[in-house]
């Protein structure tokens, strides 16, 4: 049957055309794909965070049985962080003292504390091309375009795209991130760059600089994105070629995530068109 | 329900699993699992039905079916749209003409089909993204990526195979 066959070509030319054109326009990054994809990922969210649900219960399950041999030397373990903790926390009270006291004489302004949600990791998008979470909170959660996400302490990367219950996390190690940050031990101001490896690299650093493996890496406040002080890593490899740093979070094995919002927005425009306006207020935003 | 409408319904389910199983697994491959570096070693599993659907129910596995997988794909992933779109469709167009020297073989030779086309679909993704992001991107991953898609392959097509057994049989001759 002829016809059929030039049908079936016309149907392959057609599709492969129109993926091509796909791409060539989400290149420009049209409003309207992008609505159609946070469409897309709010859909499937419910699904993929219903499929996580067993991961996890069995994740707990291996970690119950390890506590339950590990009981005893992290006992021990525990007893002498403790010890040593007291005395940290003497040293934090005086320290409060003092602060409060200086404070007072120069009728500092407090820093604004930001509010917090925290969300599970639906879906971990890395690979060797695109580095992206996506999270199970949403513009409904007041997630906006541009937060900071964090994780046990360390910086994990921003949100790129928001939908109605979920958002896209664009990650550190992503080749579009670029993070302003400083060096803590030298005080350089750099630039952490994604390049879609583990291992982001400090740019903009002059050569003269004496930072060494080791060093941490912290958020620097510049370009109104992140608050100053956030730990995005330590420097791994200081070389000719290059610094590498390693991020304080395990990226590959975030479970939940902290998004912050200082309400900064800084270089990322306005917030886009938010699908429709917060419904819930969360629980720590009460 | 009356036995006939019911039939209809069997009949509709049974004609969706090459569909649902293709999703299932293009969810599952972007589940965050707990292995050290998983997301960068994930199987291509997506792929893998598509190649074996198209190879033993290729009337249930329709260009337009894998074009909106792979839509579904590059949301997820937050890849530029039609790239996943792209490459499965390629990659259908070429197994189904290639289809007949894939039937009824044993299956290494199944295998080594899937082989050639995994390391090709993933040089041709390799190049469509560095020249969408404007940049090299890291090669590594690719390879271990290949790697561990060809070696995974014939625990999910076991598993395919269970399911088309059970619930789609055999492809009819026309």
């Amino acid at each position: 049957m002829p016809i059929r066959i030039w049908m079936q070509r016309f149907a392959f030319i057609g599709l492969f055309a129109l993926a091509f054109a796909l791409m060539l326009l989400s290149k420009a990054e049209t409003g309207a794909l992008q609505r159609v994809r946070v469409a897309i990922v709010d859909a499937t969210a419910p699904i993929l965070e219903v499929m996580t649900r067993p991961v996890e219960a069995g994740e707990n399950a291996v970690a119950s049985v390890e506590n339950f041999f590990l009981v005893h030397s992290e006992n021990a373990r525990l007893r002498e962080e403790n010890v040593r903790l007291l005395g940290w926390m003497q040293t934090a009270r005086q320290l409060e003292v003092e602060n409060a006291t200086l404070r007072a004489q120069l009728e500092f302004v407090p820093e604004a504390t930001p509010r917090a949600i925290t969300a599970r990791v639906v879906a971990d998008t890395g690979g060797a091309f695109f580095h992206s979470l996506l999270i199970n909170a949403g513009a409904r959660n007041f997630v906006r375009r541009g937060q900071a996400v964090v994780a046990q302490g360390g910086v994990v990367g921003r949100i790129a795209e928001v939908g109605e219950r979920s958002a896209r996390v664009l990650l550190l190690t992503d080749l579009n991130s670029r993070i302003p940050a400083i060096v803590e031990s030298t005080g350089d101001r750099v630039i952490v760059s994604g390049n879609n490896s583990p291992w982001p690299t400090l740019t903009y650093l002059s050569t003269s600089s004496p930072v060494s493996s080791g060093d941490r890496v912290l958020t620097s406040g510049h370009g109104g994105v992140f608050p100053p002080g956030l730990v995005i890593g330590t420097v791994s490899e200081a070389t000719e070629a290059g610094i590498t740093i390693q991020p304080t979070v395990g990226l590959s094995r975030l479970r939940q995530a902290r998004i912050l919002d200082y309400g900064v927005n800084g270089i990322l425009p306005a917030p886009e068109e938010v699908p429709a306006a917060p419904r819930a207020v969360p629980e720590d935003l009460k | 329900m009356n036995s006939v409408g019911f039939a209809m319904l069997r009949d509709g389910a049974r004609k969706a699993v090459p569909a649902l199983t293709t999703l299932f697994l293009l969810l599952l491959a972007q589940l965050p699992l707990p292995l050290p570096f998983y997301p960068d070693i994930a199987p291509v599993l997506p792929l893998m039905a598509v190649y074996y659907w198209v190879v033993f129910r290729p009337d249930l596995m329709p260009r337009l079916l894998v074009f909106a997988v792979g839509i579904v794909h590059d949301a997820l992933a937050g890849a530029p749209f039609g790239l996943t779109a792209a490459i499965l469709l390629l990659t259908h167009g070429f197994v189904l003409s290639q289809r007949r020297f894939l039937v009824g073989k044993p299956f290494w030779i199944f295998w080594s089909g899937f082989a050639i086309v995994v390391p090709v679909s993933a040089l041709l993704s390799w190049i469509l993204a560095s020249v969408l992001r404007g940049a090299f991107l890291p090669t590594d991953v690719v390879f271990v990526g290949i790697f561990m898609t060809v070696v995974t392959f014939p625990a999910v097509a076991w598993l395919l195979l269970r399911s088309q057994r059970w619930l789609v049989g055999p492809l009819e001759p026309a």
